[in-house]
């Protein structure tokens, strides 16, 4: 990390004292601010000879549904500039084998568990929300609002309010009170504010944003269709921004409403980013396909982004970017970074 | 495990490259039939996908190599061959299950389609030390897409070669050359790494004779650890259920008998989960098995 100074205050560095990186989501203790998001950590186990799962903030499961899903046939992926387009179709073990294996697993390596669920009806998700309530381990739910509704002709709940708060509204009513309801948003929607506060008013805890976007490409070689599903879910740094516009957009509109990062962080500076613009914390994603570690690495990489910047508490930036200018880092004397 | 490893060497070997990179913690943990996998492109890639190779060969030298084979046919292959000596390179490995290795003495025939022959060489060196003798069928589209005829040739007890265009060996396919083969070597195995059409050939042929068929499959990957889903098969477990697995952590080496090769690239209509009738199933299914279970004979469990 190449920091140079252009005068003001010593560095903090080396001599600093530690940053505390504890945060609270939504009344939940987490150690720090980076969590592997939901679909690129699998349940766990993939990336825990890369990653101790006990040291993240906490591990967002692949979308868990009622019942086991093949998912989509391959080809599933197609790798695009700075993304990767993916039409898994949600493969998973559902609930039943969820509960049996990959949650105890997660909880005796000490993670704490972040499950995302995911359903076709709005009965499906409580169904979820109840099985997951008799559970003991679960930190939070985040509800997947980007699934097909089976009743209105798999169009996704949310790209709509009414129908991201029906689900959302539903989960929280199926849920154990103490567990936090987290409702992930897509951005393919054309005012993201509305259906975020639509959530909220449904009794949704915080928000997750975002999911990746619709995407598609096309084999120029066959001339059809690159994926096997037609569309995929875009990732990557190559919706960063759309990231950090929606979760500023957001974090303007409710400015007390905990929110979870995602979309595109690959380094400590780019989580460092969404949380300026008002994450309170954030989740690794398609970087883990890259790279098995990242989860560990961002998380070092934020903790000395902070020491260097001279911030005590990773909870102090959350949009901090909303605020002054003179709060920035030209003004503790730090240059930018290259 | 995730090392920077660091280049050796990158050399052209006809129509490939074969690059060896210094990685000791692969080179010792590296059974034949494993994969590593390299993030290509540099810190700052637009190229999100790993790419998967299959190790062709580790030696000792400067604490441990690692070699693998491949052609530069795309953008982050062709980064590759551009690299030079002393490069860092960002690898993981060794992945994916290995060969299972005969107990006793066998009669094995070793299978290898293009550069699908550079993981077969150091299978064939393991499968010796148990005393099996290792015969080599290995084709090309051409001469210059053959890879390691020589050491084939002189560490085989028999060595076959077939060129679509004639110009090495027979002029054909590997697949008319099976029967030949097996019947004058009384292949009791074959160990076969080529792309699926072949393969799927390769396990009908040997079922005639009865002959157990290990295939390596090459399918695309991404991230080569089981996170990105996106190297499914439908595999039928020991157990009859079918599943789709990921080739990254179930395979990539699965037996033939058991790949449901007439519906890759499909989701059969009895693999667990499959949609019936419609998005996803309403019906509740008999079966929630899990996913992995697909383990080749020979007593091998260790996943990479």
């Amino acid at each position: 990390m190449i920091v140079g100074l252009s005068g003001g205050s010593p560095p903090r560095g080396d001599t600093a004292m530690p940053v505390d990186m504890r945060v609270r989501l939504g009344g939940v203790e987490l150690p720090n601010p980076v969590l592997a998001a939901a679909g690129c950590a699998g349940a766990g186990r993939e990336i825990a000879q890369f990653t101790d799962v006990a040291r993240i903030g906490a591990l967002i499961t692949k979308s868990i549904m009622a019942e086991p899903r093949t998912g989509n046939p391959a080809p599933r992926l197609a790798e695009t500039p700075s993304g990767l387009l993916n039409s898994v179709g949600l493969q998973g073990p559902g609930i039943d084998a969820f509960l049996q294996r990959d949650l105890p697993w997660l909880l005796s390596r000490g993670a704490r568990v972040v499950v995302s669920i995911g359903g076709q009806t709005v009965r499906e998700y409580a169904g979820l929300a109840a099985r997951l309530s008799d559970a003991a381990g679960v930190s939070a739910i985040e509800v997947n609002l980007s699934c097909p509704s089976a009743p209105d002709a798999g169009r996704m709940f949310a790209l709509d309010p009414q129908a991201a708060a029906g689900v959302v509204a539903a989960v929280r009513d199926g849920a154990r009170r103490d567990i936090p309801v987290f409702a992930k948003l897509s951005a393919d929607v054309t005012d993201i504010v509305a259906v975020a506060g639509a959530c909220i008013t449904a009794g949704a805890d915080g928000l997750s944003l975002v999911n990746a976007l619709l995407g598609m490409a096309i084999d120029t070689v066959t001339m059809r269709p690159a994926l096997a599903g037609t569309y995929g879910a875009l990732s990557g740094p190559a919706i960063r921004p759309i990231a950090v516009r929606c979760i500023w957009q957001v974090r303007q509109a409710l400015p007390d409403v905990p929110i979870i990062g995602t979309g595109g962080v690959r380094t400590g500076l780019d989580a460092l980013e969404l949380m300026l613009a008002g994450a309170t914390v954030v989740g690794i994603g398609t970087a883990i396909v890259h790279d098995p570690s990242a989860c560990a690495r961002v998380l070092r990489e934020l903790e000395e982004e902070l020491a260097t910047i001279g911030v005590d508490r990773a909870a102090d930036v959350t949009g901090q970017a909303h605020g002054s200018a003179r709060r920035g880092r030209l003004a503790r004397g730090l240059s930018r970074p290259a | 495990m995730q090392v920077r490893g660091t280049v050796l060497t990158v050399r052209r070997a006809d129509a490939y490259h074969v690059l060896t990179l210094v990685a000791p913690a692969i080179a010792t943990r590296f059974r034949p039939g494993q994969f590593v996998t390299i993030a290509v492109g540099g810190p700052q890639t637009s190229m999100l996908g790993r790419r998967a190779f299959a190790v062709h060969d580790v030696r000792p030298d400067h604490g441990g190599t690692v070699e693998f084979v491949f052609e530069a046919s795309g953008p982050g292959t062709a980064w590759l061959a551009g690299l030079r000596a002393r490069d860092p390179l960002d690898v993981v490995g060794p992945l994916g299950r290995p060969f299972p290795i005969p107990r006793d003495p066998t009669s094995c025939l070793l299978l290898g389609v293009g550069y699908g022959s550079a993981p077969l060489y150091a299978l064939a060196a393991r499968l010796r030390e148990r005393g099996c003798t290792v015969d080599f069928l290995l084709g090309a589209a051409s001469a210059d897409r053959m890879f390691g005829a020589l050491t084939a040739r002189r560490t085989g007890r028999s060595a076959t070669f077939a060129t679509a265009d004639g110009s090495f060996g027979a002029r054909g396919a590997v697949t008319g050359m099976l029967d030949q083969v097996i019947t004058q070597a009384r292949t009791e195995v074959i160990y076969a790494c080529a792309p699926v059409p072949v393969l799927r050939e390769v396990v009908l042929s040997a079922s005639k004779y009865e002959v157990p068929v290990q295939a390596m499959v090459d399918v695309p990957m991404a991230c080569g650890t089981g996170v990105c889903m996106g190297c499914v098969l439908p595999v039928t477990g020991t157990d009859g259920i079918t599943r789709i697995v990921r080739a990254c952590v179930d395979g990539p080496v699965f037996r033939g008998d058991l790949v449901r090769w007439d519906d890759m690239g499909t989701i059969p209509f009895d693999a667990v989960g499959a949609p019936r009738g419609g998005w996803g199933g309403e019906e509740p299914s008999h079966d929630r098995g899990v996913i992995r279970g697909v383990a080749p004979p020979g007593g091998h469990s260790h996943a990479g």
